[in-house]
């Protein structure tokens, strides 16, 4: 048990220093905090220019939106970093359980998740004067959480699937942009495409975004509770395929001798 | 003049092959985009409004140049150096312009494969036809502007030279683009503050361009105002390539990752 939780804790916080390197300050700073700022200042003013929506309504749905980029490309890091690292067999040749051994890398990924939305959102505030009432953000930090625990879990699976594709940058990148044009983030589910929504409401984000909404609109934690409960249902979806994913993709690459091909 | 023609002709194919070869510069760079193309259009087609879809049609075509010009030009020299070929690039007789122009020219042909990527997917998908008055005047407009993006991609890539990471400020430039070029959001709707950054972007003048000729308007005084801007870049980029090389083999930090 103790050993599990190091393996969790320690080992989690370890390989998320050492693989996520954009923790450096010239790439954190362009990437991790202009960039989500700049995402929300562009569609708060596209909303402006079509005359669609409020800025807060951009505000949330992009800061929150922009918290996949580190849980996707930080999970897919800390997983085919190793391969770069030529440490990917070592890792997984040692006896530590894999559940404890990843999910632990995703613990460090969802704090950095949440810290870059709440980033995009102060932007907000500050830059386009949007008012979101004191008493929300208790509540609200919690959606952004959420949002950023199930972006985690969709990244888990990204990394996994990047024990056999390579292009660990464009996969995320892809995904990312699945994530915008289907999640609600800048056009609400209702007002989608069917087609669209259906697969939206099965996508990390969607719930979390619907629900900071109506925190920042005055709703409570309780009201917008089952959304919540959604979207972490979803981040848990995600997380287990994850996981199902790491172990048979660990499989083929013994059985085919592939897992260190760059 | 015959070598020096050939010489930029090899340069810009062999870098076309490659970049439109690369998942991240080639297919990535149409793609990431055209999804931003999509997000905009989606939230425009909210209101149904014809003359602001054509508006917003028009930006999101052109909006994708610049992506594939500011993402990748910036960290040019930071791939050649991590491809330990940055020193060969150095020490060629040709100058690093000769170089370096022809790799922005490749950019800026994928960055017209955007502009047709972009414009079948508005038609397709959103069944968007755009209405464009002066097809050869529109031809020339985004010819012009892809043209003078290579010279701000030129010097993009030389004052990054520097910036080991330079990828990541590309990255960043990416959104400050598309507000401050009109792409797809009125200039007159920012903060008065950022219209002189718009102006002096090659690019604003391009946009505002592209739509005049589409319009049925005249192009030429907007042409004229992105030439002279991207000369201006071109003029700039080719003596702070100098500077900063001669700078770099001074301190031996070329190679320094």
């Amino acid at each position: 048990m103790l050993t599990n939780a190091r393996i969790f804790f320690v080992g989690g916080l370890l390989s998320y220093r050492s693989l996520f390197d954009w923790l450096s300050p010239w790439i954190l700073v362009p990437s991790l905090l202009v960039s989500p700022i700049c995402q929300v200042l562009l569609f708060a003013y596209i909303g402006r220019g079509a005359g669609v929506g409020n800025d807060e309504f951009y505000v949330i749905g992009n800061a929150l939106s922009y918290a996949a980029i580190p849980c996707l490309f930080a999970m897919g890091a800390t997983i085919e970093g190793e391969r770069w690292g030529q440490t990917l067999g070592i890792v997984l040749a040692t006896p530590a359980r894999r559940i404890p051994l990843f999910l632990g890398r995703s613990l460090p990924v969802i704090v950095n998740g949440w810290f870059v939305a709440i980033v995009g959102i102060l932007a907000g505030v500050v830059l386009l004067h949007t008012s979101i009432p004191a008493h929300s953000w208790p509540a609200l930090l919690v959606a952004v959480a959420v949002a950023s625990t199930s972006c985690t879990g969709l990244g888990l699976a990204m990394g996994a699937v990047t024990l056999r594709v390579r292009q660990g940058a464009v996969f995320g990148n892809v995904l990312f942009c699945v994530l915008l044009v289907f999640s609600g983030v800048n056009v609400s589910l209702d007002q989608l495409p069917t087609w669209m929504a259906r697969i939206g409401s099965w996508l990390p984000l969607s719930h979390a975004i619907e629900a900071a909404r109506g925190i920042a609109d005055g709703e409570s934690l309780v009201e917008v509770g089952g959304l919540l409960l959604d979207e972490l249902g979803i981040a848990v979806l995600y997380a287990v395929l994850g996981l199902v994913l790491l172990r048979f993709f660990e499989d083929e690459s013994r059985r085919r001798a592939t897992l260190d091909r760059m | 003049m015959r070598g020096v023609l050939r010489q930029l002709w090899v340069c810009y194919r062999i870098q076309l092959k490659v970049i439109s070869s690369d998942w991240f510069d080639g297919v990535l760079a149409v793609f990431f985009p055209l999804m931003f193309a999509t997000a905009a259009l989606l939230v425009y087609r909210v209101n149904g409004d014809p003359a602001a879809m054509q508006y917003v049609g028009l930006g999101a075509a052109i909006m994708g140049m610049w992506t594939c010009q500011g993402v990748i030009a910036s960290s040019l020299l930071s791939r050649e150096r991590w491809a330990g070929t940055l020193e060969l690039v150095v020490a060629t007789p040709v100058s690093m312009t000769r170089v370096l122009v022809p790799t922005t020219l490749a950019l800026s042909t994928v960055g017209l494969y955007c502009v047709v990527a972009t414009y079948l997917w508005e038609r397709w998908v959103f069944g968007l036809e755009l209405q464009v008055l002066s097809w050869p005047l529109f031809v020339v407009a985004v010819l012009l502007t892809a043209l003078t993006l290579a010279t701000f991609g030129f010097f993009l890539s030389v004052t990054a030279v520097r910036y080991r990471v330079s990828w990541s400020l590309g990255a960043a430039l990416e959104y400050p683009g598309w507000l401050l070029c009109g792409f797809v959001v009125p200039l007159a709707i920012l903060p008065a503050w950022t219209h002189p950054l718009s102006w002096a972007i090659p690019t604003t003048w391009g946009m505002a361009a592209v739509r005049d000729a589409a319009s049925g308007a005249s192009p030429w005084s907007n042409l004229a105002l992105c030439a002279a801007v991207g000369i201006g870049y071109a003029a700039v980029a080719a003596w702070l390539g100098k500077v900063l090389v001669e700078s770099a083999r001074r301190h031996a930090s070329l190679s320094l990752r």
